[in-house]
Order: C-alpha cells, then sequence, then structure tokens
C-alpha cells in the first residue's frame, strides 16, 4: 500500500510533464505541414487562406498579386460579415492552384490588444492594489478585495457578451470607427485582466515588512511618500511580474475578444478597425478547416502556446519567486 | 503642497477601486436585469430545440463533474506527491510547469485535445470535452494541494512518524485531515473556474440542441450554445443567451462564494 501510494503520487506528478511535452509535440506534429510549406515566413505573411496560380512562377514573383486579392476579399467579408471559407484545393489533380497562409495578421492582432488591453488595466490595477493593501480599512479592504476577485471569477464568455452589446457601442460613440474593433476588444480585455493584476499586484505590495513603512512615516513622510518611495522600490519585481503575468493570460484569451475583435483577416488600418487575433482565428475557423488549413491553425496555436509559455515562465520565475500566487 | 499630492493620488486610488466596483456592478446589473426579463421557469424543463436550456445546464454540470472526477483525484495525489514525497529538482520541475499550465491559454488545450482525441475518434464527444477541462482543472488542484499542505505544521508529521506510523499513514490520517478544509475550498474554486470555461469545448465536446447523456458524440455544453446563440441575428436567440448567461453566472458565484465562506468559518 505504501510504495503503490507512492508509485501512484509519482505517476500524476508526472502527468503533469506528459500533458506538456505531449502538448508541444502534438500541436508541432499537427502543424508541421504548414511548417514544411511555409516556414517562419508564415510569422510575416499577412495572406490568410489566399488561392493563388502556380504557372511556373517562383513563389516570391506571385507574392505581390497575392495581397492585392486578398485585400479585396477582405473587403468583401467586411461588407458581407460572413464567415471563412475554407476551400481546400487538395484534389485539383492539375495543381495549377495553391492556397497560401500567413500568421501576421492574427499575431499582430493578438499582440496589439493584449497591449490596449495592458494600457487600460495598468493604472487602475495599480490604484485597486494601492487602495486594498494602503488606504482602506481592514474590513473594506476585505469586502472590496471578494468582489473584485468575484469580478475575477465571471466566465470570460460573460465579458463578451456584456462588451458587444453594453460596453462597445458606447466606446464606438466616443471614439468613433467599428463597434467591433481593436479598440473595444483591447478594452474588454483590459476589464478582464484588471482584478488578476489588481490582486498580485497587492499581493507584492504586502511583501513590503511593515518595519520599513513605520520608520518612513516616522520620519514624517505622507502616505504617497511611503507607496512611492519605500513600497514601489521594495515591491517592484513583484509589480513587473504581476503585469507580465496579467499580459500572458491576455495574449490566450478567446471568449471576450471573439465577440469584439470582428474576426476578420485584415489588417487593422486604424486602431479601431476589426481584425482577428490568434485564439478567435481558431475558435471561429477552427471548424470548417481541413488538410493545410487545419495545420495553419495549429502552426498559429504552437506560436500562441510558445509565446505565452515564455512569458508566463518570465513572469513567474524572474519576477514572481517571493510571491506566492 | 506634499499634503495636497498625497490628498491627490490617495483620491484617484480609491477612484480605481471604485472603477473596478463599478465594472463589477455594471456586468451584474445588466445579467440581472437582461437574465430576468427573459427568464421563466420553462428554461429548466425544456431543451434548447425547443427553446429551453434544461438539456445545456445538465450538459455542462456533467461534463465539469466527470473533468473533476478525473481531474482532483490525480492533481490532488500530485499535489501530495510534490509536497510529501518528492525531493529536490524533479519536484521543483513539476510545481513550475504546473504554475504555468494554470495560466496557459485554454483554446490551445482544446486544439491538443481536438489532435488526441477528437480527430482519432472521428468526431466531437462528451467524453474529448471533459478531458479537456480535467486537462484544466488538474494543475490548479495541484496548487492549491500543494500549498495547504505546505500550512500544515511540521510537528504534526512528526507526531505521527514518532508514534510509529509509516508516511502513508501519517498522510492520509493527519496531513490530509488538517488541510481537508483549505482543499476543498481549492476545488470548489477550480470547479466553480472550469464550469464556466467555453474555448475548451469549442471543438471537442461542441454542444447539441437535444438532452444527452451520450458522452461518445456531440455534447450539449451552456457555455457553448451562448457563444452561438449571442451571435445569431433573431433577439429570441439573444434573449436566451443572456438568460443562460445569467444562469451560469449565478451558477459560478454561487459555487465560488460557497468556497470562501467554507474558509471563513472553519479555515
Amino acid at each position: 500500500m505504501e510504495k503503490l501510494f507512492q508509485k501512484i503520487s509519482l505517476a500524476s506528478a508526472s502527468l503533469v510533464l506528459v500533458i506538456l511535452l505531449g502538448i508541444f509535440i502534438t500541436l508541432f506534429n499537427a502543424s508541421k505541414p504548414a511548417i514544411d510549406e511555409f516556414g517562419l515566413g508564415f510569422i510575416t505573411n499577412p495572406v490568410w487562406n489566399q488561392e493563388v496560380a502556380i504557372e511556373g512562377l517562383a513563389n516570391d514573383e506571385v507574392a505581390p498579386t497575392n495581397q492585392a486579392e486578398s485585400a479585396e476579399i477582405n473587403e468583401d467579408i467586411i461588407t458581407t460579415g460572413d464567415e471563412m471559407i475554407i476551400d481546400e484545393d487538395e484534389h485539383s489533380d492539375t495543381k495549377t492552384t495553391k492556397t497560401i497562409f500567413g500568421g501576421f495578421i492574427p499575431i499582430v492582432g493578438t499582440l496589439l490588444s493584449t497591449l490596449i488591453a495592458l494600457v487600460f488595466a495598468l493604472p487602475i490595477a495599480m490604484g485597486i492594489a494601492v487602495f486594498l493593501a494602503e488606504i482602506a480599512p481592514k474590513n473594506i479592504s476585505h469586502i472590496v478585495g471578494i468582489a473584485i476577485e468575484l469580478l475575477a471569477a465571471i466566465p470570460s464568455i460573460i465579458f463578451g457578451m456584456w462588451g458587444l452589446y453594453y460596453f462597445a457601442p458606447i466606446i464606438s460613440d466616443l471614439f468613433g470607427g467599428y463597434q467591433v474593433s481593436l479598440l473595444t476588444a483591447g478594452l474588454v480585455l483590459g476589464v478582464m485582466i484588471l482584478p488578476f493584476m489588481a490582486a498580485v499586484t497587492r499581493d507584492s505590495m504586502n511583501t513590503t515588512p511593515d518595519v520599513l513603512k513605520e520608520s518612513a512615516y516616522a520620519l514624517g513622510a505622507t502616505k504617497f511618500e511611503v507607496i512611492k518611495d519605500i513600497i514601489f522600490p521594495y515591491s517592484k519585481v513583484g509589480i513587473i511580474g504581476s503585469i507580465i503575468l496579467a499580459l500572458g493570460r491576455a495574449l490566450g484569451e478567446t471568449m471576450a475578444v471573439a465577440f469584439l475583435i470582428g474576426s476578420i483577416f485584415s489588417l487593422p488600418s486604424s486602431i479601431t478597425s476589426p481584425t482577428v487575433s490568434i485564439p478567435v482565428a481558431m475558435a471561429n475557423n477552427f471548424g470548417e478547416a481541413n488538410g493545410l488549413g487545419e495545420s495553419a491553425l495549429f502552426y498559429l496555436a504552437l506560436i500562441l502556446f510558445v509565446i505565452s509559455f515564455t512569458v508566463i515562465s518570465i513572469a513567474k520565475f524572474y519576477f514572481l519567486r517571493g510571491v506566492r500566487k | 503642497m506634499r499634503l495636497l499630492i498625497n490628498r491627490f493620488v490617495l483620491g484617484l486610488s480609491t477612484l480605481s477601486a471604485l472603477i473596478g466596483l463599478a465594472f463589477l456592478g455594471w456586468i451584474l446589473i445588466t445579467l440581472f436585469v437582461k437574465g430576468i426579463s427573459s427568464f421563466h421557469f420553462n428554461l429548466f424543463l425544456t431543451d434548447l430545440i425547443n427553446g429551453g436550456l434544461r438539456n445545456l445546464i445538465v450538459g455542462q454540470l456533467i461534463l465539469a463533474a466527470i473533468a473533476s472526477v478525473i481531474g482532483i483525484p490525480l492533481g490532488m495525489v500530485a499535489g501530495i506527491y510534490i509536497r510529501e514525497y518528492g525531493r529536490g529538482k524533479y519536484a521543483e520541475l513539476i510545481r513550475n510547469l504546473s504554475d504555468i499550465m494554470v495560466s496557459a491559454p485554454s483554446i490551445v488545450i482544446g486544439a491538443f485535445v481536438y489532435a488526441i482525441i477528437v480527430v482519432p475518434t472521428g468526431g466531437t464527444s462528451g467524453f474529448a470535452g471533459s478531458i479537456a477541462l480535467a486537462i484544466m482543472m488538474i494543475p490548479i488542484v495541484i496548487n492549491t494541494t500543494d500549498s495547504m499542505l505546505s500550512l500544515v505544521p511540521k510537528e504534526l508529521r512528526e507526531a505521527g512518524i514518532a508514534l510509529g506510523a509509516s508516511k502513508y499513514k501519517v498522510i492520509v490520517d493527519i496531513v490530509i485531515k488538517s488541510a481537508k478544509v483549505g482543499i476543498m475550498t481549492g476545488v470548489l474554486l477550480a470547479f466553480a473556474r472550469i464550469v464556466g470555461e467555453t474555448a475548451p469545448l469549442l471543438f471537442t465536446s461542441e454542444t447539441s440542441n437535444y438532452f444527452s447523456l451520450d458522452l461518445t458524440s456531440s455534447f450539449p455544453s451552456l457555455t457553448v450554445s451562448i457563444y452561438d446563440l449571442a451571435n445569431e441575428p433573431e433577439k429570441a436567440s439573444r434573449d436566451l443567451a443572456w438568460a443562460a448567461s445569467f444562469i451560469l453566472t449565478v451558477m459560478v458565484l454561487i459555487i465560488n462564494l460557497t468556497g470562501r465562506f467554507i474558509t471563513r468559518n472553519k479555515g
């Protein structure tokens, strides 16, 4: 019994490693056809699901026309609002056309929407953390803390619906442009990561020893000066970690963004135009995709996984060493 | 002047807290108003095909329950390993990896399960959906178990061993017992988190308009159906989506608050 239990517990723990490696290997295998076909150029290619004639031309010579065509198609999608129709040409015997996929647009969309979320959430989250850690009396801090954590518990799909029907109309009235856009998606994403960022920042601030704060107060410092000159420098590393961790979460968020980003493969001409992000591209196109298209989506998933894995690792192990959750 | 700046900054900080609360209030009030206005008891009695939500609610709970049956024991036992048995680098590695996996993009987990289960079995299934949710749940349970066990004083373990109990006995009878409340809270919070998930279910369980207990085919999911319904042009569909969102949020918040309440009272 004793030995058996130990073996079982070791096996369960190893399962984490197995799953993680499994995810990497599976994603890599599934994206292999796309990786072979497009290579690393996938990352910088702004064309998605574009059929082009081969006609014995080198790829580079075909490329410019692709982009023009893709622009046209994207406009069509804007006007009709239809889903992308994935049209594979696998069984064409003559092989006069081939379909090109590139990940540039969803990658840019992911990074930009995350950036907007961060810019929006950062000051508010810092304010909330300072409020919870330093300003509010214990019982108020406790209640507000629970409320903020409840905000974090709301399922992301709810943020998406609320964002689309109630938040986005206000934002597009204020800033113009479309209701589904990079801006509205980023802002709703910001609201979503707000409680998380605030909670981790508060925990970092709470690691500041009371003795340090008290000696500063004894020297006649105001609360703001204590926060600025004692708490921030002391917990700087943890705060940066919490910001990066929130960023890691925002990168992979699907449902809140899916309602708001517009889900069209076009580079946003401005902050208020619609585009697509990696998770949203997967959510909305996976069902219809097959062959190379599906493989390209897996390629995107692999890129997303590598980016967020790296970002989260940096946050956890470089910055958040001392802070437990 | 210093005092003025102090006032100003503290005011700003309080304002941010109010903004945060305002967002919570705004979302909850929206849900409540929209949800109540399209809410009626028939929603619990009919399936989506007849304009109700019964199959979706039952389906979502079954998916999360099966995920829990798989994920909780595995996560707990793995957590016990890294805190009680594990020594050195390997346990530390597992701890770190599971810490990262908690924040891993859930849609990627969906894609992973799609590749390893949906493709080989030839179609979406309730089983695949449950596995995807279980994979999300395991690291959360590991982390909670790990940190709750770390709160159990070393003296308790030493006392058990001094009495001649085996390590296994000490873990099961002493350590787990004293960390029980904390672990239960963690498990409830983990359940609350996965029951509201959409992204990992999109291409694993999908959803279904009919009542189903058959785990080998597409399985009704409340969250996936909310996504479908909310994107439909008819107002009736969207109203149904609001009612479903309202029910989902109430469910999640109740489970979440129950978890916190347990710790407060007994912890």
